[in-house]
């Protein structure tokens, strides 16, 4: 890197969500990045261009891709489903509605039987979560997703997952802040709060009781070579601001 | 060596109403709709129909031919919600068997190979279990003593898939970047009929294309049917991707209208 850098503007709310997305990836290894959504996918890959150079990504379709675009592999939807069995994937799915104990549901809201509401369906959540890590993005954090008990369990949550060897979620972002499931009976726990977010608005459009840490602490901050890369490199376009406002 | 090319009027005349149906591609991607417009056109109906769905499963929901389906999902891709499926689901038009992805997969695979079950690590802890009563589980007979979901074969009467290129004897190659499940769908039905957006000769399958393209054999197809842009809106890559204003127009259109306008009895005579 040469030459001076115009002062950067400072980060957004989105860029903030974007690095608490590629964080989710550090230390993985040589797995499959399975970002679903907008800022999740510049998450990945900013993690692959930065702390997590061994990371695989796909173009969305069958190939798997170097940032620049180049095919490095062939993973059509067979082959996917076998990778995720075999656990060498992180995936990142989006949640309808999401629930204390990680509960995710995407197939419908209200009843079952006739929902008031038919949503995309189970599609691969029940073997994401049982098979390899499963962390979910809420672009938009609000009571009607952060549930007290989801409609249809489709991702499973840590008080369905007795016997299920392969199990985890290491964590939920949402335009908010950062969650997990570190207490002792692994119901969520706020991990981090977003710059400018405050733990009153989480907990009024959180539906459940949260755990709250005595010392909340705050999402990192995105380096000015991460903003670059965001900005400049992965995504031009701005379409982070098109799922995150600021 | 049998000719078994037909049109999809042919091919849809061997259905008959009440069978289990299988349809190939996936979301919005490779769906045999020459082949499903013909079945629209048909009288069949009171059908199981078992699809990674897509807009197959919307245009059958919308025409009241389904009484049952068998599905881990049904989108647009670009569309995510397909809108007459959600009102078909939102009415309790007809019974749903809904699976995961991979269950949908191993209950293909497990009918492909005659086996009644494929165990799969999948569905147990999740809702799948409670809405599908039917389902049992089955516990590793080794040390390990795992317990899975037993998820029963996906037999299926027929299927219809749509690819590439294919001979007239029944061979089928894709030439996009993935084969969805196509060949298993073959392989797990009594019968199946494949459209192609070209018929070509045996020797110019693999003229310029790898051996491993050729997705589909014969001995497992019952009909070739070439329908050039059989798979339109839906893409078919490398020939065409979708057709988005074509899906808009679908997704925005009240069925009945759409249906006079795209499925009259004269476009039947093509193919």
């Amino acid at each position: 890197m040469t030459g001076t850098r115009v002062a950067l503007l400072p980060p957004t709310r989105a860029e903030y969500c974007v690095i608490a997305c590629a964080e989710a990836w550090r230390g993985n290894g040589e797995v499959l990045a399975g970002p679903m959504g907008l800022i999740p996918a510049v998450g990945a890959r900013l993690a692959r261009l930065t702390f997590a150079p061994d990371l695989l990504l796909t173009d969305g379709e069958a190939l798997l891709v170097r940032p620049d675009g180049t095919t490095e592999g062939w993973v059509p939807y067979r082959k996917h489903l076998a990778l995720v069995t075999g656990g060498r994937r992180h995936v990142m799915m989006g949640a309808s509605q999401i629930d204390r104990f990680g509960n995710q549901n995407i197939s419908c809201i209200g009843d079952w039987e006739r929902p008031k509401r038919q949503l995309l369906g189970v599609r691969g959540a029940p073997v994401n979560t049982l098979n390899n890590p499963t962390s979910y993005w809420v672009p938009r954090h609000a009571r009607r997703v952060f549930v007290e008990r989801v409609d249809m369990v489709c991702g499973v949550g840590y008080d369905h997952a007795d016997g299920a060897r392969h199990h985890r979620i290491p964590r939920v972002v949402s335009n908010l802040g950062v969650f997990d499931f570190a207490t002792p009976d692994h119901s969520m726990r706020l991990a981090s709060l977003h710059p400018g977010v405050t733990l009153q608005q989480v907990r009024e459009a959180t539906s459940f009781e949260l755990t709250v840490p005595d010392e909340v602490p705050a999402t990192r901050e995105p380096t000015p070579e991460e903003l670059h890369l965001i900005r400049e490199v992965i995504d031009p376009g701005n379409t982070r601001a098109r799922e995150v406002g600021s | 060596m049998t000719d078994k090319t037909m049109t999809a009027e042919q091919a849809v005349s061997r259905l008959e109403s009440g069978m289990t149906l299988g349809i190939g591609g996936w979301g919005s991607r490779r769906k045999p709709m020459a082949l499903v417009g013909a079945l629209l056109r048909s009288g069949v109906t009171d059908l199981t129909v078992v699809s990674y769905g897509g807009p197959d499963v919307g245009m059958l929901a919308a025409a009241g031919r389904i009484r049952k389906l068998v599905a881990p999902f049904v989108t647009l891709d670009s569309i995510p919600l397909e809108p007459h499926y959600r009102a078909a689901r939102e009415s309790g038009a007809f019974e749903l068997m809904e699976v995961d992805e991979a269950m949908f997969m191993w209950g293909l695979h497990a009918a492909a190979n005659r086996l009644p079950f494929l165990p799969v690590r999948a569905g147990i802890g999740s809702d799948v279990m409670r809405v599908n009563p039917g389902l049992r589980t089955v516990t590793s007979p080794y040390e390990d003593g795992e317990t899975f979901v037993a998820m029963p074969a996906l037999r299926l009467d027929a299927a219809l898939v749509h690819l590439n290129r294919a001979d007239r004897l029944g061979n089928g190659q894709y030439l996009g970047p993935d084969p969805y499940f196509d060949d298993l769908f073959c392989e797990a039905a009594e019968a199946a009929y494949m459209s192609c957006e070209r018929i070509v000769d045996t020797a110019e399958l693999t003229k310029e294309a790898a051996p491993q393209t050729l997705l589909v054999q014969r001995h497992t197809v019952t009909g070739v049917v070439e329908a050039p842009n059989g798979a339109h809106f839906t893409s078919c890559a490398p020939d065409y991707g979708r057709d988005e204003d074509a899906q808009r127009e679908y997704a925005t259109t009240p069925w009945p209208e759409y249906a006079a306008r795209h499925l009259a009895p004269s476009e039947g005579a093509r193919s």
